[in-house]
C-alpha cells in the first residue's frame, strides 16, 4: 500500500446525534480509504440517511468528529464541503424538475467553478457540452433536452448519478441508489456504479443485497443508530449477528 | 435570449410615441405605470427568481424617496450627489433587511420583510422632526439630468422609460446569467443547490442587496414623479401593489411584472375615476386572473398562443 492510503478518504470519529431524545446515531465511527466501496446496511430507521446527512452536513452532530482527507469538515456548511470532493445522491428524487436533463447535469458542474458567481454571462457553453458528455456516461444523451418532467423513473435515477458524477467526487454517498427499479434497470445502473473510477471512493446504501453486495468490499452494519458490524465483506456476511438483524429475513 | 434582444428597442420605441398621440393625464398614467413596473421588476427578483414571497419590498421604495427629499431639502445637496446617496443608502438598507429576513424563508420571510418595512413605515410617521410625519415632505423638485428639463408630462415620461428599459435589461442580464441560473435553483431544490457546492445564502443575499437597489430606483423616480411623500408609500398597501403585479402578470417571467404593474396602476388610476370601489374592481379582476391563469398573464397567454398553435401543425 502506498503513503497515501495512510490518510483516510473519510473517517467519521464517535458521532452521536439525537432528535428531540430519541438517540438516531450513536457514537458511530467508521473510515473509509480512497478508492474503497462500502456499503452500509441496516433495517429501516437505522439511521443510514441520517448518518449521510450528517456527512454532507445538512444535519449537524450533537458530538463527533467528521474529517475529509484529514480535514475536520464537522463545523463545515454542505455547500463547503462539497468543494472539498464530497458528493452524494438522494433516495428521494430531488432533481430540477422542469429544466432538462441536460440543464439539471450543468448545475452539478456549475457548482463546483468560480462561474457561478457570472452575473453578466449565461451558462458557457463547454458547461453545457460536457453535461452532455456526462449524460452520455449514464447512457441518457439522447434525451439531454428533455425536461426531467418528461422522463421516466428509471431514468431519474439515473440523472441522480450523472449529476453526482459531473462533479468528479473523491467521495460520494449513494443513497439507494436502485430504489423502486426493476430488475433490468437495477443492471444497468449496476454497471455504472461498477465503473465509476477508483479515484472515487464510495458509501452506499442499499437494500438489494444481490446487487450491493456485489459492489462492496467492506460493510458496515447499522442498528438503532449503533454500529453492529464493521468489517471485510466476506467476514461480515458470515457473521451470526449480521445474519439475526438484517440478512437473514 | 436574442429574440428579447430584438423586441426591446422596438417596444420601447413603440411606448415612446405615447406623448404624440395622448393627452397628459394619459402621458401621466404611462409614467406611474414605468414607476410600478420598475418596482415591481426588482420585486419579481425575489418573488419569482428566488422564490422568496416579500411582502416588505416598499421599504426601498419608500428609503430611497425619503433619503433623496431629505438631501435635497434639508441637507441642501444637489440632485445627483442625493441620488447617489439616496441609491447607496438604500442598497446598505436592503444588505441589513437581508441579513436579518434570510434567516428565514418561506412564510417567516415574508412575516419578516414585512415587519421590517412597517418598522420603517411606523419611524416615517413618527419621527416627525426629520421625515414631517403624516404631512409628508412636499415642495421637492424634479432634477435635470444632464441639463435637460423633465418637467413636463413628456419629457418625464421619457426619462421614466428610459430607466424603466435600463431596469429591464440590466435584470434581464442578472437573470439569465450563470449566477441567475444558479438563483433559479435555490429556488427549485435549494436542498440540492447546498449539496452540489451553491452558497445558497450568499446567493439569495445578493439577489436581496440587488433587488432593493431597482427598489431604490423606483423609489427614486417616484419622488421625482410625485415632487411629494408620504408614509403612505411605505405601507403594506403599497408593498402588496408590487407583489399583486408581480403576481398577476407572471412571477419569474421577464415581462409578466411589467404587464402585472400596468394593470394594476390602470385599474388603480383610471377606472378609479369612474368607480368608487375600484378596490372590489381591483379584487374581481384577480380573481379572475387566478381562476383563469393561476400563473399569471404572459404565462397565460403564451399558453393560449400555444394551444391555438397546436391544431395548425
Amino acid at each position: 500500500m502506498t503513503a497515501q492510503n495512510d490518510i483516510y478518504a473519510l473517517e467519521i470519529v464517535r458521532l452521536n446525534k439525537s432528535f428531540v431524545g430519541l438517540p438516531v446515531t450513536q457514537d458511530v465511527s467508521m473510515t473509509v480509504r480512497p478508492g474503497e466501496r462500502r456499503l452500509l446496511l441496516g433495517p429501516n430507521g437505522a439511521g443510514k440517511t441520517t448518518l449521510f446527512n450528517q456527512i454532507t452536513g445538512e444535519i449537524l452532530p450533537n458530538s463527533g468528529q467528521i474529517k475529509l482527507f484529514g480535514q475536520d469538515v464537522t463545523k463545515l456548511k454542505p455547500h463547503q464541503r462539497a468543494h472539498l470532493g464530497l458528493s452524494r445522491t438522494y433516495q428521494i428524487i430531488t432533481l430540477f424538475q422542469n429544466d432538462t436533463l441536460q440543464h439539471n447535469v450543468a448545475f452539478g458542474l456549475l457548482g463546483l467553478m468560480p462561474a457561478r458567481w457570472n452575473f453578466f454571462r449565461p451558462m458557457s457553453q463547454h458547461i453545457l457540452v460536457e453535461a452532455r458528455r456526462v449524460l452520455g456516461l449514464v447512457g441518457l444523451e439522447h434525451l439531454a433536452d428533455r425536461p426531467i418532467s418528461e422522463i421516466a423513473y428509471g431514468e431519474k435515477r439515473r440523472v441522480e448519478i450523472a449529476m453526482a458524477l459531473a462533479q468528479k467526487p473523491k467521495v460520494l454517498l449513494l443513497d439507494e441508489p436502485l430504489a423502486g427499479l426493476s430488475s433490468a434497470e437495477r443492471n444497468t445502473i449496476k454497471k455504472l456504479i461498477a465503473d465509476i473510477p477508483r479515484e472515487t471512493s464510495l458509501v452506499m446504501i442499499e437494500h438489494d443485497m444481490d446487487t450491493a453486495l456485489d459492489l462492496a468490499e467492506t460493510i458496515t452494519l447499522l442498528h438503532y443508530g449503533k454500529v453492529i458490524i464493521d468489517g471485510m465483506r466476506d467476514a461480515v456476511i458470515a457473521d451470526e449477528r449480521a445474519r439475526e438483524v438484517y440478512l437473514g429475513h | 435570449m436574442n429574440k428579447i434582444w430584438f423586441w426591446v428597442p422596438i417596444v420601447a420605441g413603440f411606448f415612446a410615441l405615447l406623448p404624440f398621440v395622448a393627452g397628459d393625464f394619459y402621458v401621466n398614467l404611462g409614467s406611474q405605470m414605468m414607476i410600478a413596473a420598475i418596482f415591481a421588476l426588482s420585486l419579481n427578483l425575489l418573488v419569482g427568481y428566488g422564490g422568496l414571497t416579500s411582502l416588505g419590498h416598499a421599504a426601498f421604495l419608500g428609503v430611497a424617496a425619503y433619503l433623496s427629499a431629505w438631501f435635497t431639502t434639508r441637507a441642501g445637496f444637489g440632485h445627483g450627489t442625493a441620488a447617489l446617496l439616496s441609491i447607496i443608502g438604500t442598497t446598505m438598507c436592503a444588505a441589513l433587511f437581508g441579513l436579518i429576513a434570510l434567516r428565514a424563508s418561506g412564510l417567516g420571510f415574508l412575516m419578516i420583510t414585512l415587519a421590517l418595512s412597517q418598522v420603517l413605515w411606523g419611524l416615517a410617521y413618527r419621527w416627525v422632526s426629520v421625515t414631517n410625519g403624516d404631512n409628508g415632505m412636499a415642495g421637492l423638485t424634479r432634477p435635470m439630468p444632464f441639463g435637460i428639463s423633465i418637467e413636463s408630462a413628456a419629457s418625464f415620461y421619457w426619462f421614466a422609460l428610459i430607466v424603466t428599459v435600463a431596469a429591464f435589461v440590466l435584470i434581464t442580464v442578472f437573470v439569465s446569467s450563470a449566477f441567475g441560473v444558479s438563483l433559479k435553483g435555490t429556488r427549485d431544490q435549494s436542498r440540492r443547490m447546498a449539496a452540489l457546492g451553491f452558497n445558497v445564502w450568499m446567493i439569495r443575499w445578493i439577489t436581496f442587496i440587488y433587488a432593493g437597489f431597482w427598489g431604490g430606483i423606483a423609489g427614486l423616480i417616484y419622488v421625482y414623479y410625485n415632487k411629494y411623500i408620504h408614509p403612505t408609500s411605505l405601507s403594506i398597501t403599497s408593498s402588496a401593489e408590487g407583489l399583486l403585479g408581480v403576481i398577476a402578470g407572471g412571477s419569474g417571467t421577464l415581462v409578466g411584472p411589467i404587464v402585472g404593474s400596468v394593470l394594476v396602476t390602470f385599474l388603480k388610476n383610471y377606472a378609479s375615476s369612474y368607480i368608487d370601489r375600484w378596490n372590489m374592481l381591483l379584487g374581481f379582476v384577480f380573481m379572475f386572473i387566478v381562476i383563469v391563469m393561476p400563473d399569471g398573464i404572459v404565462p397565460g397567454i403564451r399558453r393560449l398562443a400555444g394551444r391555438l398553435k397546436e391544431p395548425r401543425k
